[in-house]
């Protein structure tokens, strides 16, 4: 298994370069001048120094090196930096100073780190996103188990038609439609999410639980559809199995049958697919961010695009394909450590 | 067996009872006869099927028989609201020359929501069909060819772990212009959408097609094929590709389900078509800034995206179950 891992690992490295790669191309290849938004005023010789500036002079085999270096190496080094200087999880180690001043990944619009903002942002999009995937687990895991143990019951027929509209509402709608509801005609919930509020007490934490409610609900109302359509279709196939009559005409209750023995085993494939789902969180949802208008990820990536700050939209996609190829790994990994079924040789 | 009539027979008359047979054996029906008929059974897929009907006959003949330009701008007639209004609210500002009411710029609603269904059907068929026929295509040729294998399956594994969303997103705001400048505001707009959402798409049914042809290949009657000389194209052609049909239509509707809400959401985001060209994800995007006024300019749009994408996704529920044939005829 640790062969197994270690040569996905190896293997995804060029994976990542590829990707990293085409994506650069696909932004080089795209028209848009950053240099748009300056005045005609400002004579042609300045422009060409303000380019210089952006690192745009250089050909593009050497922005994409520059740019493969600051990420691959500068960052990492300000991140080793900072964790055994600040972070309370290895601020303990004697402190290391290997970042010397080199050049970072600079967005065009703020002119400062891309890391350090996307730094800034991950909090909203984890409480969120996060949230709402935790929820969407707690609440389609049981909803799966039960309508697969009462199969065609009208719990099942309700559950299978709630699923399939969760399925098939757009995120863009069920956000507006809460928000008319909740927001406009009941007065209940605040439409805009507010991410400069501080939790200090309970009062604030209540208002901060207020604020989550819509966007997590939203969220959670998709995942859960797909999760328990799986949950429920994985424990069929388990009911029905040799060892669960065995287990039965051994005397075991229902409960420890289905909580034990079926639970079990039916969760192998969905804890895959609960772990391949986990980069959309970072990712951040970035219609459901828009709506309620969460200050997170997504959003940022949105706004990227629109100003045309090409360092940041190259550095965020790549931080995705990243996420979504380890996690692509850890689920190969973890089915095979699971299932003892399964080998990878 | 238990007829009363055959047990009575003598065996001097009848040797073996069991081969006698008084009625005639049930007619053979073909398959696609059997798959209605198991699709006729499901419900869910028979509402689907009919709402699809339904929905692409209205945009398509509906823009004939009612004749209102879905982009003229009638500013002495705006904020209507839909003529259903008036069972609850006799004040309400409505009138029959606009049955679901105006925008803000007085532009026909029921006019808009059929060329805007247009293009967003139209939109969720054309991609289909290519990322169908990319998906397809690939998937053939890396089940088939065990020397394309490798380098194709890569390939796909690369496209899958590519930030979809992000990468539309990319995509279409970086490539709006150049095609724009070269096939026109709406018909750029059009090929690049469709392209868009196709590359992204066709790699589950790559998976899926491949894995079948590595199963199928094996079969006996392939090698009866081969073995009578039939030629690569014409196995593939006549052997194949029969055979993994079914599972190639189930992800089929399913791609035509999520290529029209992509359709939408880019154009919900404002990275879609062009401002005065209606879409319903875009109607839904205009719209919401007013909805505490006119909620139905958000839920009418909502409703159509959300009822065509769940009859589709019901349609190929009801098809997988109708095309399988271990659940088939239980």
């Amino acid at each position: 298994m640790l062969q197994y891992a270690t040569r996905r690992l190896l293997l995804s490295i060029p994976t990542l370069l590829f990707i990293s790669f085409a994506i650069f191309m696909l932004l080089q290849l795209a028209p848009g001048d950053p240099m748009a938004q300056v005045p005609l005023t400002v004579p042609p010789e300045v422009k060409e120094k303000m380019r210089e500036a952006l690192g745009l002079g250089q050909p593009a085999h050497v922005q994409y090196w520059k740019w493969l270096v600051q990420v691959g190496w500068t960052e990492p080094k300000v991140f080793v930096d900072w964790l055994t200087h600040d972070s309370t999880l290895l601020g303990w180690l004697p402190d290391t100073s290997l970042y010397q001043g080199e050049l970072r990944v600079i967005s065009w619009q703020t002119r400062s780190p891309v890391m350090d903002i996307v730094v800034q942002r991950i909090p909203q999009t984890l409480w969120v996103v996060g949230v709402a995937y935790i929820v969407a687990i707690l609440i389609a895991l049981p909803i799966g188990v039960y309508s697969a143990y009462r199969q065609y019951s009208v719990f099942d027929q309700a559950g299978t038609f709630v699923t399939m509209i969760g399925f098939s509402i757009p995120p863009f709608f069920t956000g507006p439609l809460l928000i008319v509801i909740f927001s406009v005609q009941l007065g209940w919930l605040p439409s805009i999410y507010d991410t400069t509020h501080v939790v200090r007490d309970w009062e604030s934490f209540k208002v901060q639980l207020q604020q989550m409610i819509m966007p997590v609900m939203v969220l959670a109302l998709q995942i859960t559809a797909q999760l328990s359509r799986y949950m429920r279709a994985s424990t069929l196939d388990n009911l029905n199995q040799d060892y669960v009559r065995t287990a039965r005409a051994k005397g075991l209750s229902e409960a420890i049958v289905v909580m034990s023995h079926v639970v079990r085993n039916s969760m192998i494939p969905v804890v895959t697919v609960i772990a391949l789902g986990v980069p959309a969180i970072f990712g951040g949802a970035i219609i459901t961010e828009n709506v309620f208008k969460v200050n997170g990820i997504g959003q940022l990536l949105l706004t990227a695009l629109f100003a045309n700050d090409l360092p940041m939209v190259m550095t965020l996609t790549f931080i995705f394909a990243v996420l979504i190829v380890l996690f692509n790994l850890l689920a190969d990994v973890l089915y095979g450590i699971l299932d003892p079924r399964i080998r990878y040789d | 067996m238990t007829d009363p009539d055959l047990t009575k027979k003598t065996p001097t008359e009848v040797p073996i009872e069991a081969l006698q047979d008084d009625e005639s054996t049930q007619p053979v029906r073909g398959v696609w006869r059997e798959v209605w008929l198991q699709l006729y059974q499901h419900k869910g897929a028979l509402f689907g099927m009919g709402f699809l009907i339904f929905i692409t006959l209205a945009v398509l003949i509906g823009p004939y028989l009612y004749q209102v330009d879905p982009q003229k701008v009638d500013i002495r007639n705006k904020n209507f609201r839909p003529i259903y209004t008036t069972l609850w609210d006799d004040a309400a500002k409505v009138g029959w020359n606009k049955p679901l009411g105006s925008d803000q710029l007085g532009r026909d609603n029921l006019a808009q929501m059929l060329a805007g269904g247009r293009a967003s059907m139209a939109v969720g068929w054309a991609a289909m069909l290519l990322s169908v026929l990319i998906g397809t295509l690939i998937g053939v040729l890396a089940g088939y060819y065990r020397k394309l294998d490798g380098i194709l399956m890569r390939l796909t594994d690369l496209f899958l772990a590519l930030p979809i969303l992000p990468l539309l997103l990319v995509a279409v705001t970086l490539f709006r212009q150049p095609l724009r400048a070269e096939f026109g505001a709406e018909g750029g707009m059009f090929i690049l959408i469709v392209t868009v959402i196709a590359i992204t798409s066709w790699m589950p049914m790559a998976r899926i097609v491949r894995g079948d042809i590595l199963a199928i290949k094996e079969r006996e009657f392939v090698l009866a094929a081969r073995s009578i000389g039939t030629r690569s194209d014409k196995l593939i052609l006549r052997h194949l590709l029969p055979n993994v049909m079914s599972p190639i239509m189930v992800s089929a509707t399913l791609g035509l389900a999520s290529a029209i809400i992509t359709e939408s959401a880019l154009s919900f985001l404002g990275v879609g078509f062009p401002s005065d060209f209606p879409t319903w994800g875009k109607m839904l995007a205009d719209a919401v800034v007013r909805m505490e006024e006119y909620p139905e300019r958000v839920i009418l749009p909502g409703i159509a995206i959300s009822l065509t994408v769940l009859s589709v996704n019901y349609l190929g529920d009801g098809l997988r179950d109708a095309l399988d044939p271990r659940i088939r005829g239980r």
